[in-house]
């Protein structure tokens, strides 16, 4: 039996206080590993179990569970193939594609612009002003909806790309100015007004000062709105009025209505949909977490 | 812990106390005009003109959209005496409840477990992973698991193992929600283990030390220490848990479409049926000011602990 770790012990510090881990009263690790495999295994079997059945033969998926595959082990890519194809999952994907990477920039060149404006410049009822742009948080999108399907009626902007983009982008724009604004705030006054007096344009100032110094917090502003464009059902379902454009989330739906027991579709589908938050997770783990920490307020 | 962090306490001109420098110099109104006229006008197009115009037409008929005759709080009273309205609610506060509920102590029992050992990262990863993925995924995925056919569905699968008999998850209108409510406490306890779990590091190893070397237990560490020190983060999750149960829609509207009947509908899902279904806008309107009142003051909260503090 080991001794045990002290609560406040941190895994990535195994060394430090080992001679008071050891005073302290053992206690048997045996039930804390059992605990954690169960919360390890109710957290993954629902995922790796759709994984498994994205790579097994139709036939299969039909006759056994996928936890049946260990024993067979029989994997194909063909469900893949046929979703991205024939399913329109390939269209969709790029869908999404167009729609996230503008409402993520546009949002982000906005908010990043007057974030500056409502740290550094100067003017009058700035504050007056952020306060309204940060009560408007508290509007969920569904006030949204009707107003904003009549006004781009006249332009049939839901035909195309146009109205989902506007709509999330104004909806992202107040707590994005929020969360920049609050970093911005916190970069050293010296050095800004340093560049003023060398002669330095805001503009200069905010491109060559503000935004080199931001890049976490833009990043993780980005990551945040790029996914929450990306897994976005509801405004999809409101502003994307032409099947043709439909992302993958409204497209991954449809198959669960129209084949909601091919099993093999469905899961590759949902593999595809969930292919891009995977990649950002694994190779920008660190913004990732901090944009959605930040984004809890929203 | 994250790159937001640095405190805004000193240097922060605060909202209304105003940076007044004694070199304080009005900037030139092309260059203000320059960062903030975009912001300024999509959000007076786009935002504050629609909450207007949904003020008003949830006092309106509202048919296809438009302004056709005022009925003053009629839509309201329709609403408020709608049993699936009435429905959507009370399924709200059950979200509200078990959802908030079972998310803070699976979080917090996580993470002061997984504390304890090397692989601590590995859990915590694990546990957050579906925060990452598309609520529409989610439901697949749950789907999958809930599937009646006993050699598709897992849960039915470990049923027929005792050889029970299989349960309809999504089918049977008195277990709907409780099914729907496990999916969303899976998708966002992991949420709560890694906030908690950065709490918990904060609290000074002498504390425990002194405490263990006064006698005390683990439960008693837990109770007396432990819980105290998480309680300001907790509240801070229950807002935000709270804030996710008020605009909550993908989850029911993928796996059940609020059925079986209308046992799983809940508010948004409401307010969609309403206006993009039936044609209601005027109820859909009122449905989404009620919305606004119930988020109002939760939200309000959330800025002023944000400003305040700057957890994030």
């Amino acid at each position: 039996m080991r001794p045990s770790g002290a609560v406040a012990t941190s895994a990535a510090r195994p060394a430090t206080g080992t001679i008071s881990t050891r005073i302290l009263r053992g206690l048997n690790r045996t039930p804390v590993h059992i605990a954690l495999a169960i919360v390890a295994l109710v957290w993954l079997a629902p995922t790796i179990g759709l994984l498994v059945t994205s790579f097994r033969p139709r036939s299969d998926i039909q006759a056994t569970g996928w936890w049946a595959t260990i024993t067979t082990l029989r994997f194909t890519l063909v469900n893949y193939q046929d979703v991205f194809a024939a399913q329109g999952m390939g269209r969709a994907f790029l869908n999404s594609v167009i729609i996230s990477v503008p409402s993520t920039l546009l949002p982000l060149a906005i908010c990043s612009f007057a974030a500056y404006g409502f740290s550094w410049l100067r003017f009058r009822f700035r504050d007056t002003l952020f306060l309204i742009v940060v009560a408007l948080m508290m509007v969920p999108v569904q006030l949204g909806f009707i107003p904003l399907l009549q006004l781009f009626k006249p332009f049939h902007l839901t035909q195309g790309y146009g109205a989902i983009w506007l709509a999330h982008t104004a909806f992202a724009l107040p707590f994005g100015i929020f969360l920049l604004r609050n970093f911005f705030i916190t970069l050293p006054k010296d050095l800004i007004e340093a560049a003023r007096i060398d002669g330095s344009s805001e503009f200069g100032i905010f491109r060559n000062i503000v935004v080199p110094l931001s890049v976490p917090a833009i990043a993780a502003y980005g990551i945040f709105q790029f996914l929450w464009v990306w897994n976005d059902l509801l405004m999809s379902l409101i502003f994307v009025g032409n099947n043709e454009n439909y992302p993958m989330t409204i497209q991954l739906n449809n198959l669960l209505g129209q084949y909601g027991t091919e099993w093999h579709l469905l899961a590759a589908g949902a593999f595809i949909l969930m292919f891009a938050p995977l990649a950002v997770f694994v190779s920008l783990q660190r913004y990732f977490v901090q944009g959605l920490l930040a984004g809890s307020v929203k | 812990m994250t790159a937001t962090s640095q405190p805004t306490s000193l240097s922060t001109p605060r909202i209304g106390g105003g940076s007044r420098s004694p070199q304080f110099e009005r900037t030139g109104f092309s260059t203000v005009a320059l960062f903030l006229l975009p912001a300024v006008l999509l959000l007076l197009v786009f935002l504050v003109g629609p909450v207007l115009f949904t003020i008003r037409l949830s006092l309106d008929r509202g048919l296809g959209g438009n302004l056709t005759r005022f009925v003053g709080f009629d839509n309201y009273v329709n609403l408020f005496g709608d049993s699936t309205f009435i429905q959507a609610i009370v399924n709200n506060v059950l979200w509200l409840v078990f959802y908030t509920g079972f998310v803070l102590g699976l979080g917090l029992i996580v993470a002061v477990i997984a504390m304890r050992v090397r692989y601590e990262a590995i859990i915590k990863g694990i546990v957050f992973l579906p925060m990452a993925i598309a609520a529409t995924a989610l439901a697949v995925i749950w789907d999958f698991v809930y599937a009646n056919d006993p050699g598709i569905g897992l849960l039915n699968a470990l049923i027929a193992v005792f050889h029970g008999p299989a349960v309809s998850w999504l089918g049977d209108p008195g277990i709907v929600n409780a099914a729907l409510i496990a999916v969303g406490i899976w998708g966002s306890t992991g949420f709560a283990t890694v906030i908690l779990s950065a709490a918990l590091k904060s609290i000074p190893t002498e504390i425990l030390e002194a405490a263990r070397i006064d006698g005390a237990n683990e439960f008693q560490i837990f109770r007396r220490i432990i819980l105290p020190m998480v309680s300001l983060p907790m509240s801070v999750l229950a807002v935000t848990l709270t804030v996710n149960v008020i605009k909550l829609f993908d989850i029911p509207y993928v796996m059940t479409g609020g059925g079986p009947g209308t046992a799983s509908r809940v508010i948004a899902f409401q307010m969609y049926v309403q206006g993009f279904q039936s044609g209601q806008y005027g109820q859909a309107a009122a449905v989404a000011i009620v919305m606004l009142l119930i988020m109002t003051p939760i939200m309000a909260f959330n800025i002023r602990r944000f400003r305040s503090s700057a957890v994030v």
